[in-house]
């Protein structure tokens, strides 16, 4: 049997992709070589942000995204319930970020970085130390600069990811997890299908949105395509009182995102969670697929969180984990058409925003795939950009890319 | 040339061998244990003021002299580094070898000692901890662990209860009720969920069947009298399946239970109780082993070759880690791979006499498992509100409606959108139960992680570390660096 769209991979994006295209009608089977939601959907921190990204076309879907996530949960659970022994909840809380700078270094730029910010339609607040301690009452006082932005959430990303997947299959879809994509299936130029672990499955189309494994997926499918890991970690305290109250970066974080540096970057990120426990992120890593501890970098991260809020020294973290974000050279997403090789689709390489823009890549796939006016411009994320394409002739070839290397890391990951 | 250093983290029956045979061999050996005394769970004592042990303290304890002998030598060895409220918390994995970090220090005080060590090898001999499976009221209080009512008795002399029953399932529960008798307790009965027809497919059709494996004889043969001297029913295929009470343990409930662990209907009874000690097994702790990549079994314990060496280079395991088999076993595992571990010579005498030691041992997991191995019939005892996970209390119809909702049967889905297993404990508690109430299928850590769900065993962080020990780390050379 022929399905319209194979989707490749079960992540947040996968998940959005398929829920998209299977509510405009089209059969759509989701594939997963390990479960749902079990890769860098779960080894994060649940992140619906505007606050980390320069003005530019991110952040046009940023703020679309910030639009749509509220009716997006309504939606989500006026069809799944959201009762005790209903669907779990999403815990989306549009509770806002607060940045603050550390350092008399800090401050200037964080205060240019939101004044750009602003011209772009951000609600980026400087604001001062006092308004700041309101904010945040367990804050380091000896702050030199500070913005708020408002318009910044979070969502338990896994239970999102869920949702979305659970609401594609009462669409008719069908997600097989345990299913590991080997190869393609090829009418000459054209895909028409894959073959996988569990027997060949032909379809029209093919879309890949596996994360940062997706440059080895579309390898194994012929197709060169630069998403790299870049490699981050949390630390999860023990539950306490609620005493941080928003989204609390330093202003490195800024700098950290937007720099191609394969050092180890750290900047701090702190947060509660619905369940009483404080996470504490974040680092950046460009070291492969290796998935060893570091303690080095659980203690740049814990020295950064300690600065910014000091009562957190004697907090105990119980957990980590760690994750590979999809990076592509030029930062940007990848969600479109792969006119390289016609019935491939991609929607990859959200690096750090994957939860946020997830769903709004996949409506916007949609969109392009069904050819409705797409809600965002997507002429920015297209495959056949020039960064993409360049970068793609240094990609391995496709026989150097065997199906045993760059597994996923099996921390169990916990994003709350 | 310097001499071979070896870290032996546990300060059991297994880790205490594998440091004397280590030094033995001619290493310089670093011993660790994360308790405040040596001896395991096994050899738990009371500690009196001034260091010395009690008079009657060989009357709690089997193989005692054997104990004292070793932990005299650790003590004195001019070879052995003794340290213990030294808790390893993270062992990374360089290039080549391994680097532990611990803490040493009262167990969550501020200002622990960071000490970092890279040793040529790594005894593992973590030990296990018991598993308990969940029934109704099992969070009531005065409803403990057997392990940990049996530590209460040997170190502080303290029954749990006046009238204790216990219940679960393995010879363990022998030694439980005999410790609780000393201390003064009324132990009203032992329940043992394996069925006659079971206990005699592990350990032989004869009446005393248990008593079949050899070695244990002796051991296992001392509480059999004991219990019967103080008229203690042992009682085969029955099992405690509810626990009531106004604030703590008032009454349980007991039933027969079929080969499946099924309850059998119309079997119950009520027996008023204020202690109820429960144990169904052991789970090995697991969390070094798996950060060191070490292969897992199937049945998740660690797999070694003769030598006692692990998959991972550089890394020996010992003890209840790589089975379940008692104290004998894990002494002559012990001795195997501290003498391995420091290269010591392949001929060597003692070698030899610990390797038939552990010889005569190797069927007693095998033999344990067929006899007492939880059978899945277990789940029909528990209600929608019985809790699971304890520290996040997550009770099974949460848990069942999490996983039936996202009709995902991974492991770390179902995890994170019910937090069964989130909290402190860090699923160590409820994480076979888990994967167990759900579906979810549990492959071994380490080996081939292609297309591996979550791996339960694998906490990066051994234990909850404060953030200001971690913020204050000090360097570590950059060579060092993974």
């Amino acid at each position: 049997m022929t399905v319209d769209v194979v989707v490749v991979g079960a992540g947040i994006v996968g998940a959005a992709c398929a829920r998209a295209l299977a509510r405009r009608g089209l059969a759509v089977t989701v594939l997963d070589r390990r479960g749902a939601a079990s890769g860098t959907t779960a080894h994060g921190e649940g992140n619906l942000l505007v606050s980390d990204k320069e003005p530019g076309p991110e952040l046009v879907l940023a703020q679309h995204a910030a639009r749509r996530w509220p009716s997006l949960v309504a939606e989500l659970e006026d069809e799944l319930g959201s009762d005790r022994h209903g669907f779990p909840p999403l815990e989306y809380d549009p509770k806002g970020g607060l940045v603050a700078a550390t350092t008399a270094a800090g401050a200037q730029p964080l205060r240019d970085f939101a004044a750009r910010q602003r011209g772009a339609g951000v609600d980026a607040r400087e604001i001062d130390v006092a308004h700041a301690l309101e904010l945040e009452p367990a804050l380091n006082p000896a702050l030199t600069a500070a913005v708020w932005y408002p318009e910044d959430a979070q969502v338990q990303p896994v239970a999102a990811a869920e949702a979305l997947l659970a609401s594609a299959r009462r669409a008719g879809a069908t997600v097989r997890p345990g299913v590991e994509v080997v190869g393609a299936l090829r009418d000459g130029e054209r895909l028409v299908g894959v073959r996988t672990s569990d027997g060949d499955i032909p379809a029209a189309a093919v879309v890949l949105a596996a994360g940062p494994w997706s440059g080895v997926v579309a390898a194994r499918l012929g197709v060169g395509l630069p998403v790299r890991p870049r490699r981050g970690m949390v630390l999860v305290t023990t539950r306490m009182p609620h005493v941080v109250r928003h989204k609390v970066y330093d202003g490195d974080y800024v700098g950290a995102t937007q720099s191609g540096d394969a050092a180890l970057q750290t900047s701090s990120v702190v947060e509660s969670t619905a369940a009483g426990t404080v996470l504490i992120g974040s680092s950046r890593e460009q070291v492969g697929f290796d998935d060893r501890l570091r303690v080095a970098v659980l203690r740049e991260m814990a020295a950064r969180a300690v600065r910014l809020f000091p009562f957190l020294a004697d907090a105990s973290v119980m957990r980590t984990y760690l994750g590979f974000r999809p990076y592509v050279p030029d930062h940007l997403p990848i969600v479109g058409p792969d006119p390289r090789t016609p019935g491939l689709w991609v929607a990859t390489g959200h690096e750090g925003a994957g939860i946020g823009l997830g769903p709004v890549s996949g409506e916007l796939l949609a969109d392009l795939f069904t050819g409705a006016e797409p809600a965002t411009d997507p002429a920015p994320f297209r495959v056949d950009r020039p960064a993409v394409l360049d970068a793609a002739l240094d990609e391995p070839h496709p026989s150097e890319s065997t199906p045993s290397e760059n597994t996923p890391s099996e921390n169990t990951g916990e994003a709350s | 040339m310097s001499r071979r250093t070896v870290v032996v983290v546990g300060a059991g029956p297994a880790g205490l061998s594998a440091a004397r045979a280590a030094a033995r061999a001619g290493a310089d050996v670093t011993l660790l244990d994360a308790s405040d005394q040596v001896g395991g769970q096994f050899w738990r004592h009371r500690a009196l003021p001034g260091g010395g042990t009690a008079p009657d303290e060989p009357t709690f304890h089997h193989g005692w002299g054997t104990f004292t002998a070793l932990r005299d030598v650790v003590a004195t060895h001019p070879r052995v580094t003794l340290l213990t409220s030294a808790q390893v918390w993270a062992l990374e994995r360089l290039d080549a070898g391994v680097r532990l970090r611990v803490l040493v220090g009262p167990a969550d005080g501020a200002g622990r000692e960071h000490l970092t060590l890279t040793p040529d090898a790594l005894v593992l001999a973590t030990g296990a901890h018991d598993r308990t499976l969940p029934f109704p009221g099992w969070q009531l209080p005065g409803v403990t662990t057997a392990g940990a009512a049996q530590a209460l008795a040997k170190a502080e002399r303290v029954a749990v209860g006046d009238r204790v029953v216990v219940a679960g399932a393995g010879p363990f529960l022998l030694p439980v009720a005999s410790s609780l008798l000393r201390t003064g307790a009324r132990v009203l009965s032992v329940h043992e969920a394996a069925t006659p027809a079971s206990m005699a497919r592990g350990w032989g059709a004869r009446p005393a069947g248990l008593l079949g494996a050899a070695h244990k004889a002796g051991e296992l043969g001392g509480y059999v009298g004991t219990l019967a001297r103080h008229r203690v029913a042992y009682r085969l295929g029955e099992a405690v399946v509810a626990a009531r009470g106004d604030g703590r343990v008032e009454e349980v409930t007991v039933a027969r239970v079929d080969a499946r662990w099924s309850p059998v209907p119309g079997t119950e009874r009520t027996v008023a109780a204020d202690a109820v000690c429960v144990s169904h097994g052991f789970t090995p702790r697991l969390e070094l082993a798996v950060a060191a990549a070490c292969a897992i079994s199937p049945d998740r314990f660690v797999v070694v070759d003769d030598e006692q060496r692990t998959s991972a280079a550089g890394v020996w395991a010992a003890g209840e880690l790589t089975g379940i088999g008692g104290a004998e076993a894990a002494l002559a595992e012990g001795w195997v791979a501290g003498h391995h571990a420091a290269s010591g010579a392949p001929d060597d005498a003692g070698l030899a006499r610990a390797a038939r030691r552990r010889a005569r041992s190797a069927d007693f997991a095998r033999r344990l498992d067929a006899a007492h191995g939880i059978r899945g019939g277990w789940t029909s005892w528990l209600r929608d509100d019985t809790l699971v996970c304890r520290c996040e209390e997550v009770d099974a119809g949460t848990l069942r409606a999490a996983a039936c909702a996202t009709g995902s049967a991974d492991l770390r889905s179902v995890r994170l959108t019910s937090r069964a297993g989130l909290g402190p404990c860090q699923a160590r508690i409820c994480g076979r139960t888990v994967a167990e109430l759900v579906g979810a299928t549990e492959p071994a850590p380490g080996g081939d992680t292609g297309s591996a769900p979550a791996v339960p065993d694998r906490r990066p962080l051994v234990v909850p570390v404060r953030l200001g020990d971690l913020a204050t780390l000090p360097d570590v050379p950059a060579a060092d660096a993974p």
